[in-house]
C-alpha cells in the first residue's frame, strides 16, 4: 500500500498552477466557502483539534499562536506568510508556491477573516526571483475572480496580499528578523518580549506562519481538525511534506502522514527508494542545517514530532539529507559550520563567536592535529551556544555537531590517531 | 552620477515602489539589476536614502547585510555555486574546480571581459538537482562537465537559456 498521502500537494503538476477555474474543479477555495459560514472562534478551535504544529520548522501549535492574536484587541491586525525558505536540505514551500499557489492564498484568506485582516503579506527570498513573479500571477487571477479585494465572495470581508522579496540571508526565517525585513531594515532578530501578536509588523499585533502552515488550514476547515489529525499520529497531526536530498536514490518532495517510519522515508519504493550508490547509509540530517543527525540504528523510529524529539532527533523543516559511507563527518561538520558562520548575522557572540570556534577545531581534526581536549572543549562551547544565544538559529546551530560528537565519538577519536574511515581527510 | 545608471533611470525604480522604506530591498535589488554590473553604487544609494527620507547608514546597512547585494562591480553574469551540505556530498567542490578552469579564474573573482563572477551561495533550494549553480534567476543542476560547458557558452553567445 502507498505510503504517500496527498493533503496539500494533490494539485502539483496535475493543475496549471495559477489557474482559478482549474484550482476549484479540483475542490480549491471550498476550505473558504466553509471557513465564512464558521465564527473565527470555531475556526481556531478546528486548527487546534488538527493539532498543527508551525511547519517552518520550530514546530509552535498553529491553534495556540491564534489564539493569541485573536485576544488582542488592537487593530489593524496583519497577517504574514514566512516564504524564506533558506534551511539547506529544504525546498518544500518551493514545491507548495510554485505549485499550488492558489492552496498558500487561500490559507491567508482564512487567516485574514479569522483576524478580521484587510492586508496579508508573503515574504519570499530573493533567491526565488523567479517563484515571486509566478506567485503574483496566482494573486492576480484570485483577484480576478473575486477570492482576493475587495467583498471577497460578496461578503463584507476584503483583502489583499502583497509580495515581498528578501535579498539573501538565512536569519530572516525567524520571524522577527522577516518583520524587521519587511519594513526595509536588516534582518536581525528583535527582542522577545513582547511577542508579535503583540508588537510585530509595522508596531501592530501580526500573525507569522510558514507556507506549509497556511496550505493546510483549507484542508482543515473543509475537513475539520479531528479527521485531519487522524491521517497522522495522536500527537502529530495529518501529513508533512518531506524533502530527501544528499544521497537519496529518489531525492524530491513527497507528502507523508505522520506515524511512518524514517526507513519507510528513506527505503520505501515510492518515495527515498534507498540509497543511490551501492555503498550503504552511513548518517542522516534531518530538519535543516540547524537539526540533529541520525545514525541507521534508529531508522524504526517513527516520523512524528513526539518519537523524532524522544530519539534525539527533529521533523524541523522536513529536510532529510542522506549521507552514505563517503562522507567524512568531520568534513560534513565543516559544511554545516561554514553555513552558520556566513548565515550568523552577528547580533550576538555566542552565535558569532561559536560557530568560528567550532570550525577551528572541526579544521584540527582534519589537518590531524585534533585532541581529547579539543572534543571537551566543543562540548562547553555547543553548551554555551545553545544555553545563551539570542536567537533559534544560534541556539540551534551547534545541534548536528552534539549529536554527530555522540554518534561517531569513534571517527573523532579516528582523526586524533591519524585515521579518516572515510578517506576523505588525510 | 556614476555611468551605468542616470539619476532619472534611478528615481523611476524609486517611484516605481511607492518612495517608502518598505520598498528598500526591492529598489536596491532592481538598481542592481539595471547597472548591468550587478552592484549598488554608493551614489546610487545615496540617492535612494535622500528619497525614502533615511540616513545614509540605513541604506548602508541593509546593502551590506544581505548576501544577494554588492557595493563593488561585478560580472554581467554572477555565477553562483551552492555550497550547502546537500550540494556538497554530491561533489559541489569538483563543479567548483570545472568552472574555475573553464572560465579561468579562481572562485571569489571576475573574468577579464566582465562577463562572469564566480562565488559560492548557501542553499538555493534545488537540492533534488545538487550539484547546482545560479545565474540571475535561473538555476542549474545535475551538473557535469559537458553541462557546464554548454551553459557557458550559451551565456558568453549571449544567451540566457533555460535549464
Amino acid at each position: 500500500m502507498s505510503k504517500i498521502v496527498k493533503l496539500i500537494s494533490n494539485n502539483a503538476g496535475n493543475i496549471t498552477a495559477d489557474s482559478v477555474e482549474e484550482y476549484v474543479k479540483a475542490g480549491g477555495f471550498e476550505g473558504l466557502k466553509k471557513a465564512f459560514t464558521m465564527t473565527p472562534t470555531a475556526i481556531i478551535s478546528e486548527v487546534k483539534a488538527a493539532k498543527l504544529l508551525g511547519r517552518g520548522g520550530a514546530a509552535y501549535p498553529a491553534g495556540s499562536k491564534w489564539q493569541h492574536l485573536l485576544e488582542i484587541p488592537e487593530f489593524p491586525k496583519y497577517i504574514v506568510c514566512n516564504a524564506d525558505e533558506g534551511e539547506p536540505g529544504t525546498f518544500k514551500d518551493k514545491l507548495l508556491l510554485s505549485q499550488e499557489p492558489l492552496r498558500v492564498i487561500e490559507g491567508m484568506i482564512i487567516a485574514g477573516y479569522v483576524f478580521n485582516s484587510k492586508d496579508g503579506y508573503i515574504y519570499i527570498r530573493g533567491e526565488y526571483a523567479s517563484i515571486q513573479k509566478s506567485f503574483q500571477k496566482a494573486l492576480d487571477h484570485a483577484m480576478e475572480k473575486g477570492y482576493l479585494g475587495a467583498n471577497i465572495l460578496e461578503t463584507d470581508f476584503s483583502f489583499t496580499i502583497h509580495i515581498m522579496t528578501g535579498a539573501g540571508a538565512y536569519v530572516c526565517g525567524e520571524n522577527s528578523a522577516l518583520l524587521n525585513s519587511i519594513e526595509g531594515k536588516a534582518g536581525r532578530p528583535r527582542t522577545k518580549p513582547p511577542h508579535l501578536a503583540e508588537v510585530g509588523l509595522f508596531k501592530k499585533p501580526t500573525l507569522v506562519n510558514n507556507v506549509e502552515s497556511f496550505a493546510t488550514i483549507p484542508v482543515i476547515t473543509q475537513i475539520g481538525g479531528e479527521k485531519y489529525l487522524s491521517y497522522g499520529t495522536k500527537d502529530s497531526g495529518g501529513t508533512k511534506l518531506i524533502c530527501l536530498s544528499g544521497h537519496a536514490a529518489k531525492r524530491g518532495v513527497y507528502e507523508i502522514p505522520f506515524g511512518i517510519t524514517l526507513r519507510d522515508i528513506i527505503y520505501d519504493r515510492e518515495i527515498g527508494g534507498g540509497i543511490a550508490s551501492s555503498k550503504k547509509l552511513k548518517f542522516f540530517h534531518l530538519g535543516g542545517q540547524s537539526g540533529p543527525c541520525g545514525v541507521p540504528e534508529q531508522l524504526d523510529t517513527q516520523y512524528c514530532y513526539k518519537a523524532l524529539r524522544t530519539a534525539g532527533l527533529a521533523v524541523g523543516s522536513g529536510a532529510i539529507v542522506v549521507m552514505d559511507e563517503s562522507v567524512c563527518v568531520i568534513d560534513y561538520l565543516k559544511g554545516v559550520t561554514e553555513f552558520f558562520i556566513h548565515e550568523c548575522c552577528g547580533k550576538c557572540t555566542p552565535c558569532r563567536e561559536g560557530n568560528q570556534q567550532l570550525y577551528k577545531i572541526l579544521c584540527k581534526f582534519s589537518d590531524g592535529t585534533g585532541t581529547q581536549d579539543d572534543i571537551t572543549l566543543s562540548f562547553g562551547l555547543i553548551d554555551t551556544m545553545t544555553k545563551t544565544s539570542f536567537c533559534g538559529a544560534g541556539q540551534s546551530a551547534a545541534l548536528a555537531m552534539s549529536t554527530c560528537l555522540t554518534h561517531f565519538k569513534d571517527e573523532f577519536t579516528a582523526h586524533i590517531n591519524g585515521n579518516c574511515p572515510a578517506g576523505h581527510c588525510f | 552620477m556614476c555611468k551605468e545608471l542616470n539619476q532619472l533611470q534611478i528615481m523611476s525604480i524609486i517611484e516605481a515602489h511607492g518612495k517608502k522604506q518598505e520598498g528598500l530591498l526591492s529598489i536596491l535589488l532592481e538598481i542592481q539589476n539595471a547597472s548591468g554590473k550587478n552592484y549598488v553604487h554608493e551614489e546610487w544609494a545615496k540617492l535612494v536614502a535622500d528619497q525614502l527620507g533615511l540616513p545614509d547608514g540605513k541604506v548602508y546597512d541593509v546593502l551590506t547585510f544581505y548576501a544577494m547585494f554588492s557595493t563593488t562591480p561585478r560580472g554581467k553574469y554572477v555565477i553562483e555555486v551552492c555550497k550547502s551540505t546537500p550540494c556538497h556530498v554530491n561533489k559541489a567542490d569538483h563543479i567548483v574546480k570545472i568552472l574555475e578552469q573553464e572560465l579561468g579564474i579562481k572562485i571569489g573573482n571576475t573574468t577579464e571581459d566582465k562577463l562572469f563572477t564566480l562565488l559560492y551561495t548557501p542553499c538555493v533550494g534545488a537540492c533534488d538537482i545538487g550539484p547546482v549553480m545560479k545565474i540571475g534567476e535561473d538555476v542549474y543542476g545535475n551538473l557535469t562537465a559537458d553541462k557546464i560547458a554548454d551553459v557557458i557558452h550559451a551565456y558568453r553567445g549571449g544567451l540566457s537559456c533555460q535549464r
